[in-house]
């Protein structure tokens, strides 16, 4: 990826382990931090959240998850005023839940249980990498 | 143990006054809290001040210094930033102290100016309460968060947006009177379920109001008091405090908060008492589904179950265990960093008799304060008794 598709919020650096993640989405090949007793997260991660262990390992994701949560967004801060309104969703894929935007999608066509594929995506003004969905 | 007394208690109007700098605000409250306690200011021995987005609206740092000195007192001073639990979290800290007998007379409050920060400014503030990587970029804003909490609750256990436009109706006809309060206007449910969305399920009228105030208590050991002759005869009996991971997605449920189970256990342990035994509670209801999350982590309610509370009229003032007599973040309004000290300020006056709203609580003995920062993952919980 190009230095200008990544950005921590305002420093215009990478944030390693965020925008490693959200590389391999983009590659197809997105994965989570699966620790020595079976739980997961995601990154950036030292040790595992919920034991404690250092050893971490980058396992594949799930290709689809599903939509456990979401929202309509109308009020909005303003990276994202010319976005509204827009769906932001929690979704799980397999061990992991993640949040990100369901975007090109009509709002109404939004479900709890929708089925989902990882993507990454930008908001209008276009500066910060996220987590996309998108209906599979 | 040393127990701790509330002396003297002191608030602002909250509400929009955008050109109050949070020093002219939290000048203010602690001047009246000095009055009520009628305790000499070189008597504290240390100020403990919450304040959450002080960067981001007055670009100052280092806030604890400053606010000792707003407030007249010539004594250490520490800023707490726990987000919306900020001056919870600096509660916490002087109780304890206290107890310790490490100190006897303590300056705690807090303070926020949000409003000259426009709608827009303020939404992108309280948004940095949440995980920056994973939730601040996906567009999540602060109602959005509760919102994705309220959908979640719907679909695990029911209800709808009229069960939560009942808190906001009950929270605003508490707030008639209370002249602390940012509104002070009654509104019907029909008014909540037609307002603008803000972020669904939640409309204008789900959420608590972006407020300027300050609060500021006059906290004395029971050894203090006697000694000195100070009439406090409110005691914070209890203390406890929980923590959760940071992003709604980690947790093991998207629609309850053991962070306020955690630390009401704790609270209600150290306090000797259960949730029977709460005669009323000042909760955080930063939304309205924030409140019925915190009746079902404080014991009031089964989980599944608190969300009719409020339709059902047994969180009203004539209710069985009245919430939100203040009117809540709801309807008086929630300056961040001030409002777990805030919730204090008025349980102290509704025990003591002299609350716009104490006739409804008139025989209550025990008050509950929940002051939760963020999604919830962090909380304080006090328990406040009359001992005197
Ligand atoms: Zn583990």
């Amino acid at each position: 990826m190009s230095d200008e598709s990544s950005h921590s919020a305002g420093t215009g650096v990478r944030d390693d382990g965020y925008d490693d993640l959200l590389d391999a989405v983009e590659d197809g090949s997105g994965y989570y931090l699966e620790c020595a007793n079976g739980h997961g997260s995601v990154p950036p991660r030292r040790v595992c959240p919920d034991c404690g262990t250092d050893d971490l390992t980058e396992t594949p994701l799930p290709e689809s998850g599903e939509i456990e949560t979401y929202t309509v967004t109308h009020v909005a801060t303003p990276s994202f005023s010319e976005d509204t309104p827009y769906v932001t969703a929690i979704a799980r894929f397999g061990a992991v839940r993640v949040t990100g935007q369901i975007r090109n999608i009509d709002p109404d066509n939004v479900e709890e249980g929708l089925p989902v594929e990882l993507t990454t995506a930008r908001s209008e003004a276009g500066t910060e990498r996220f987590l996309g969905f998108r209906p599979r | 143990m040393t127990e701790v007394r509330v002396a003297g208690v002191g608030l602002t109007e909250f509400g929009e006054e955008p050109s109050r700098t949070g020093r002219d605000l939290f000048g203010a409250a602690s001047t009246e809290a000095f009055a009520d306690a009628d305790v000499p200011r070189a008597d504290i021995e240390s100020v403990r001040y919450g304040n959450f987005m002080g960067e981001l609206s007055e670009r100052q740092g280092h806030q604890g210094p400053l606010m000792a000195e707003a407030a007249g007192v010539r004594a250490p001073s520490t800023r707490y930033e726990s987000a919306c639990a900020s001056s919870g979290a600096a509660l916490r800290s002087a109780v304890k102290d206290i107890r310790n007998n490490e100190e006897d007379v303590i300056l705690v409050g807090g303070a926020e100016r949000m409003t000259n920060l426009g709608t827009a400014g303020a939404t992108e503030a309280l948004a940095i309460a949440a995980d920056e990587l994973w939730e601040v970029r996906s567009g999540m804003t602060f109602p959005g968060a509760y919102a994705l909490m309220a959908k979640a609750y719907f679909d695990e256990y029911g209800g709808d947006r009229t069960d939560l436009a009942h808190v906001a109706v009950k929270n605003h006809d508490h707030a008639m009177g209370n002249e602390h309060a940012q509104y002070q206007r009654r509104i019907d449910v029909s008014d909540v379920l037609e307002a603008p969305p803000v972020s669904e399920p939640l409309g204008l009228y789900d959420s608590c109001p972006i407020s300027d105030g300050a609060s500021a208590l006059v906290l004395v050991s029971d050894e203090y008091a006697e000694e000195n002759g100070v009439d406090a005869p409110v005691a914070i009996t209890g203390t406890g405090q929980g923590g959760d991971d940071m992003a709604l997605q980690d947790r093991k449920y998207l629609a309850r908060t053991p962070a306020s189970n955690r630390a009401a256990e704790e609270a209600y342990a150290d306090a000797g008492i259960g949730p029977d035994d709460v005669d009323f509670a000042e909760v955080h209801d930063c939304f309205t589904i924030a409140e019925v999350l915190a009746l079902e982590s404080l014991g009031f309610y089964e989980v599944g179950e608190g969300i009719g509370a409020a339709r059902r009229g047994e969180t009203t003032a004539e209710g069985d265990v009245p919430v939100n007599l203040s009117g809540g973040l709801k309807a008086k309004g929630h300056p961040v960093g001030a409002t777990g000290t805030s919730q204090v300020a008025e349980i102290t006056e509704l025990l003591r008799g002299d609350h716009v709203n104490s006739d409804a609580v008139a025989d209550a003995e025990v008050g509950l304060a929940h002051n939760a920062g963020g999604t919830v993952a962090s909380c304080l919980v006090h328990v406040m008794e009359v001992v005197a």
